[in-house]
């Protein structure tokens, strides 16, 4: 397993006139955690999008676990999109009125697992985000920090092997940051991939690898 | 990866019950539709069942043979010989008379004699109830003894009129100047309305007491159910040979299932009212998923972010609008056959909706909600994920 599990060269994309990522080469090695740091509007969000397989690069190619992304058709990509991948946004995008269970449980709906243990997989990883004592509660009766715990616990359903996080304390205060940090820092300890995108210098600072973008350059 | 039935439901269910006003709205638009249409259906068919209930138990080989006017505009007559002659006739069962009298009949003798209440006294043969399917609901039709004594049995709507509820030797009425008893009363009369409206006294003792000529001015004929049509043409000439057509002859199962094909018309006026309702119904059904598409990018966006590929987020969107029109299709069905069973009920039919109208009438709604979910769907499926997600 030496192979890494994100490599892209020279991956430009633009949008109209506008060139948002310029020739970027990037390597991420498996169990690697980094940030990628950038001010608004550097091109960072798109390097997700781009990275994270939601949009394709206007040039250059991706190899994600190993596969070429730019030969793929949607429903190739959606699949590896499920099985590779596990996303955290900064809006949490969880539907209102959902018990968290069934928020996380749905994390796994297009795995093809049935539903039984989705809903036990999900529990467990509830548990795993100390949320154990939260199944029934609505998302919109959780707190911010929490809210991010279920979105980051249907992320990592399934155990995808990168984890990939858009401003996940951007919306959070300090303490609630912190608790999710740590809670990052851990499932990368276990195994997996993990990319924060970010706008805080101090986040970048405190994790081992920080890549700078700016004006969509490296 | 292909999303499981129950999940597709699931996640369909999810998305509707996420608006439940709206939703409800929507499908409310289907259902006023499919209810018109499944309405209109079951009320003419339970119609439809209520008449061949009556031709059934009337029997649709009845004909009946009347004086028509004479070209002087008198009433004409029949001549007495003429129920001898149909019933001579080849085909004919059974053969049974009324001649109407000048007598009126009235509750007492203090009555003035204009308040006759419209109700026509007519000497009657006493095998009239077998030929023209009528029965008693009270007491007994005339026999050989009570046709000669002062006896009459009254028609539904007559005994309603004269306030005759019991029958017996005790309930007389005035009748031609003298008291006669009220020995029967008829039930309603489906197919010949105007017995109900009569008030039947014997034969002789009408030719004794009600200066009645003999002359019958009705005469009902049985033919046999093969038999009608050739019977039907040469009954005129049978009746009055000399003058045949001074002869009103009709069958009244065919004046019953004209009256039933005007109603048919109608029903198709109604019909399609209905189709139009459904089509407004779908049409709204379309507008609720593109507004649905428009305010849930982000929940598209997230589900492509979480492996959705861009078919199930086309069937998600599809089966949401699939399942909205059934909602309204399975609410109209009920509302339809609601409607149906009240107004069936008031006429005291039996409720009649043909299981191809509920089966139709749920096809459509899939059918409408597969027309008007496809482009919503499609837009939902064609958005990118990025730009689902960029708005929050």
């Amino acid at each position: 397993m030496t192979e890494p599990i994100v490599e892209m060269a020279g991956v430009s994309k633009r949008y109209g006139d506008v060139t948002a990522l310029h020739d970027v080469d990037l390597r991420i090695e498996r169990g690697e955690l980094l940030a990628v740091v950038g001010p608004s509007g550097s091109g960072k969000s798109t390097l997700l999008n781009i990275m994270g397989t939601l949009d394709r690069p206007t040039s250059g190619t991706l190899r994600l676990d190993g596969f070429d992304v730019g030969a793929l058709t949607d429903r190739a990509v959606s699949a590896l999109r499920a099985r590779t991948i596990g996303f955290v946004f900064q809006q949490f995008h969880l539907a209102r009125g959902v018990p968290a269970l069934d928020v996380v449980a749905d994390g796994l709906l297009y795995s093809g697992q049935p539903r039984g243990y989705r809903r036990s997989a999900a529990e467990a990883a509830l548990r795993r985000v100390g949320l154990g004592h939260r199944l029934t509660h609505r998302s919109h009766q959780l707190s911010g920090g929490e809210q991010q715990r279920v979105a980051i616990a249907r992320a990592v359903l399934g155990d995808p092997p990168l984890l990939m996080a858009d401003e996940p304390t951007g919306n959070l205060d300090s303490q609630a940051g912190g608790v999710v940090m740590d809670l990052l820092r851990e499932l990368c300890a276990g195994g997996t991939t993990v990319v924060i995108i970010t706008h805080d210098r101090d986040i970048a600072a405190a994790l081992p690898r920080a890549v700078r973008i700016r004006d969509g350059r490296i | 990866m292909r999303l499981s039935l129950t999940d597709v439901v699931r996640v369909a269910g999810f998305g509707l019950r996420s608006r439940p006003l709206r939703v409800f709205l929507s499908a409310l638009g289907i259902a006023i539709g499919i209810a018109a249409m499944v309405g209109v259906v079951g009320i003419s068919a339970s119609s439809t069942a209520e008449l061949d209930r009556r031709l059934s138990a009337f029997g649709t080989n009845l004909l009946t043979v009347a004086p028509g006017q004479s070209i002087g505009g008198v009433n004409a007559r029949l001549p007495d010989t003429a129920i001898g002659m149909i019933a001579a006739m080849p085909g004919v069962e059974r053969v049974s008379a009324l001649g109407r009298t000048e007598a009126k009949v009235y509750r007492n003798d203090h009555l003035p004699p204009e308040q006759t209440g419209g109700i026509t006294v007519f000497a009657a043969r006493t095998d009239l109830p077998a030929v023209a399917g009528t029965r008693v609901t009270s007491g007994a039709w005339l026999n050989e003894a009570t046709a000669n004594f002062p006896a009459v049995v009254l028609g539904a709507a007559a005994a309603d009129r004269l306030a005759v509820v019991r029958t017996g030797p005790g309930e007389l009425v005035w009748l031609g100047g003298r008291w006669f008893a009220v020995v029967g009363i008829l039930a309603a009369n489906d197919l010949i309305t105007d017995l109900d409206y009569g008030a039947f006294v014997g034969w002789p003792v009408a030719a004794a007491e009600l200066a009645f000529d003999g002359r019958p001015t009705t005469i009902y004929a049985r033919a046999r159910e093969n038999a009608v049509t050739s019977v039907q043409p040469l009954l005129g000439a049978t009746a009055n040979p000399e003058d045949p057509g001074e002869v009103d002859v009709s069958r009244p199962s065919d004046i019953l299932a004209a009256r039933q094909e005007t109603s048919k018309t109608l029903g198709a006026l109604l019909l399609g009212l209905g189709a139009v309702a459904l089509l407004v119904g779908g049409v709204g059904v379309a507008n609720t998923m593109v507004i649905s598409v428009l305010e849930r990018r982000s929940e598209i966006g997230l589900r492509r972010a979480l492996g959705a590929t861009r078919g199930q987020i086309r069937t998600q969107f599809l089966s949401e609008a699939l399942l909205l029109s059934l909602f309204g299709g399975a609410g109209g069905v009920v509302a339809g056959i609601g409607v149906t069973a009240v107004f069936a009920t008031v006429q005291s039919w039996t409720t009649v909706v043909p299981l191809w109208a509920m089966a139709g009438g749920l096809a459509a709604t899939v059918v409408i909600g597969g027309i008007s979910g496809f482009y919503p769907a499609l837009r939902a499926a064609r958005m990118s994920p990025t730009e689902a997600l960029a708005t929050t």
